[in-house]
């Protein structure tokens, strides 16, 4: 009697496997993923060698004004005559306003410390697998700030004080930027978190707040902050400008990731807190362990991208008369002795932007890769 | 009566004289829909329930109800000796004690299985990690899985996920499983090993409460099976009476319709 294993291999023994073949020519290595994402169609082709084209005529024309014919080393605009390129001897001459602002020259070092510090306690706490890491961040957490904020304002362990209006520049732009970033995040889960709660009176400041402040330009935020406040401030009362600057941002800031983790936490499917309930873990427990991992990692790039959205917001501070990175390079170009180089200036800002947002950007990816190992199959 | 045989019976498998789990008259809607009506059951330390019948007859709900996953509206529940009411310390400390495994795991993606293991023993009993890990590492062998400890759960097979969420649940040494469909969500040659680890663990004397559709589980493990209808406990008896001498015409019906193919 033939059974059914019998019919399925007729021929009688063991199921031997067959060995694995290699792949048809022409379908892994560097050739093939030319042909696959450069020319894989007519279209892509064609796509491909108009790219090809721009870039003929625009690579040699950037090179040639930026490198080749520019001006590099002097002290004044006549260092450039010669050279029909860009003449970076402008922003030579002008970067320690470009970074500092009015900053005092003696006290530089006061900032130079504060930034140097910050970025690189942050670079090290950022990195995988070094040691007393986090140490390092709660350095950044708890007494960063404190003595970050000695540091520049002065005016106590024999330090002279510098007034807040004198900062500026690059300075000014990373102080705003990480102090919003920095108070955004937890303003942000707060709000969030408040904005599902069952306590009607939380969940209604919540939505309040957000829907508020969302609808609402953040110049205007800036313009109120500056302008408005005061008037509801006891006469006298010196609220400083840029501290205004800051609470507005940071509330501005909050409101958008508030919206943005809510995303996340909508993610997380019910089981997940149901497990967790199950197993007689409390609120607080469950969102700090189980749902704001899991929310916070889904929404990564969406956070990130509201950081440098943020980051670059700061230059809206001239609106309130901060002098930013922006503003130093404006005030700049509107100097008789260099009138004409705009282009140069913003230039080299747009590069510094470009700098800071490019980092946030690829640290994103990286860490988006980074924790999704346990979500990869 | 019923309730008294029910308890001899228990008494005999070896299920000893304390309550653990008690619920009078218990009901619960969801909105209009009366999904619970007037739930009436008593459950011996040591008992294997099995709960069965068809979907939408509130047997989930029953044992969500049990560590208030699901609020219930009149009745009393106690658990431990603990009232559920609406004092959220109460409510964490029965969850703490009653441990519950889902159809669909529910493992925490973001940990390891170690760490979703002793998450909860850390974090609610204050253990320190180190014995937490100790632990979960015997009850991860005792589901035959110690080799994964170090893997996602996504990386695992739904039986193994499954098995996981078991030794999770063990973990808080539970005085009461309740399993909701544990195996409904998994392939059929994965069946087998997590029942496995359901029989062995009845065998040892956990109190469990289980909604199933694996007959031949009820058969062999459970003191007593329940059928539910509507929302409401239409029988219950022990597998050997329940399985030959169904009383009631719906039960009869129910089971055709399971064994029937």
């Amino acid at each position: 009697m033939a059974t059914a294993s019998d019919i399925d291999r007729p021929a009688a023994g063991e199921f031997r496997p067959k060995p694995d073949q290699p792949p048809p020519a022409l379908s892994v290595g560097p050739l093939a993923w030319v042909k696959r994402n450069l020319f894989g169609s007519r279209f892509d082709s064609l796509l491909t060698l108009a790219c090809l084209a721009a870039l003929y005529y625009l690579v040699p024309a950037v090179w040639r004004w930026a490198v080749a014919e520019a001006t590099f080393v002097g002290d004044s605009r006549e260092a450039c005559a010669p050279n029909p390129g860009a003449c970076w001897v402008f922003v030579n001459v002008r970067i320690e306003q470009f970074i500092y602002g009015f900053y005092p020259q003696a006290e530089r070092w006061r900032a130079n410390v504060v930034v140097l510090l910050g970025l690189g306690s942050l670079t090290y706490a950022l990195s995988e697998a070094m040691p007393w890491r986090k140490w390092v961040a709660l350095f950044l957490i708890l007494p960063y700030p404190v003595l970050a904020y000695i540091l520049l304002l002065g005016g106590m362990f024999g330090l002279p004080p510098v007034e807040t209006r004198l900062w500026g520049g690059l300075l000014l732009t990373l102080i705003i930027a990480s102090v919003g970033i920095s108070a955004s995040l937890p303003l942000g889960i707060a709000l969030a978190l408040g904005r599902r709660s069952k306590m009607p009176v939380i969940q209604l400041l919540s939505i309040g707040f957000i829907e508020f402040v969302r609808a609402v330009p953040l110049i205007t935020v800036l313009f109120m902050a500056s302008v408005v406040l005061p008037l509801f401030l006891p006469p006298g009362s010196n609220f400083d400008q840029l501290l205004r600057a800051l609470i507005g941002v940071s509330l501005f800031a909050a409101a958008y990731m508030a919206e943005v983790v809510r995303g996340g936490l909508q993610a997380v499917p019910k089981g997940q807190t149901e497990a967790a309930a199950a197993l007689g873990l409390g609120y607080w427990s469950t969102m700090r362990l189980i749902v704001l991992p899991q929310a916070l990692r889904y929404v990564i790039p969406a956070i990130v991208s509201n950081f440098i959205g943020l980051f670059k917001d700061t230059t809206l501070v001239l609106i309130i008369g901060l002098s930013d990175l922006l503003q130093m390079v404006k005030l700049a170009t509107t100097d008789s002795k260099w009138i004409g180089l705009a282009t140069e200036g913003y230039a080299f800002a747009g590069a510094v932007f470009f700098v800071f947002c490019f980092g946030m950007s690829r640290y994103s990816l990286y860490l988006e890769r980074k924790l999704g190992t346990g979500y990869r199959r | 009566m019923a309730q008294a045989g029910n308890r001899a019976a228990s008494l005999a498998s070896g299920a000893d004289d304390e309550v653990i789990v008690q619920l009078s008259r218990v009901n619960k809607w969801y909105g209009a829909f009366h999904v619970l009506k007037d739930i009436d059951l008593t459950v011996y330390r040591g008992e294997r329930i099995v709960i069965c019948g068809p979907s939408g007859s509130g047997k989930s709900t029953l044992i969500r109800c049990i560590n208030r996953l699901e609020e219930h509206q009149c009745g009393q529940i106690v658990v431990d000796g603990v009232e559920l009411s609406n004092d959220l310390k109460n409510i964490d400390r029965i969850r703490s004690e009653v441990g519950m495994v889902f159809q669909s795991f529910n493992l925490f993606p973001h940990l390891t299985v170690l760490e979703n293991c002793v998450l909860a023993p850390i974090w609610v009993r204050r253990m320190p990690r180190r014995q937490a890990e100790e632990v979960a590492m015997q009850y991860l062998t005792r589901v035959k899985i110690p080799e994964q400890a170090g893997k996602f759960p996504l990386q695992l097979s739904g039986g193994q996920q499954q098995r996981v969420a078991i030794a999770r649940a063990l973990c808080m040494n539970p005085k009461v499983m309740l399993f909701d469909e544990p195996t409904s969500a998994l392939d059929p040659e994965m069946i087998k090993e997590v029942l496995d680890v359901m029989v062995e663990l009845a065998r040892e004397g956990m109190t469990m409460l289980c909604v199933t559709h694996e007959m031949g589980f009820a058969r062999t493990v459970a003191d007593r099976v329940i059928f539910m209808d509507r929302g409401e406990i239409v029988e219950q008896n022990r597998p050997e009476e329940f399985f030959a001498n169904p009383k009631s015409e719906r039960t009869r019906l129910f089971l055709s319709q399971i064994l029937g193919h």
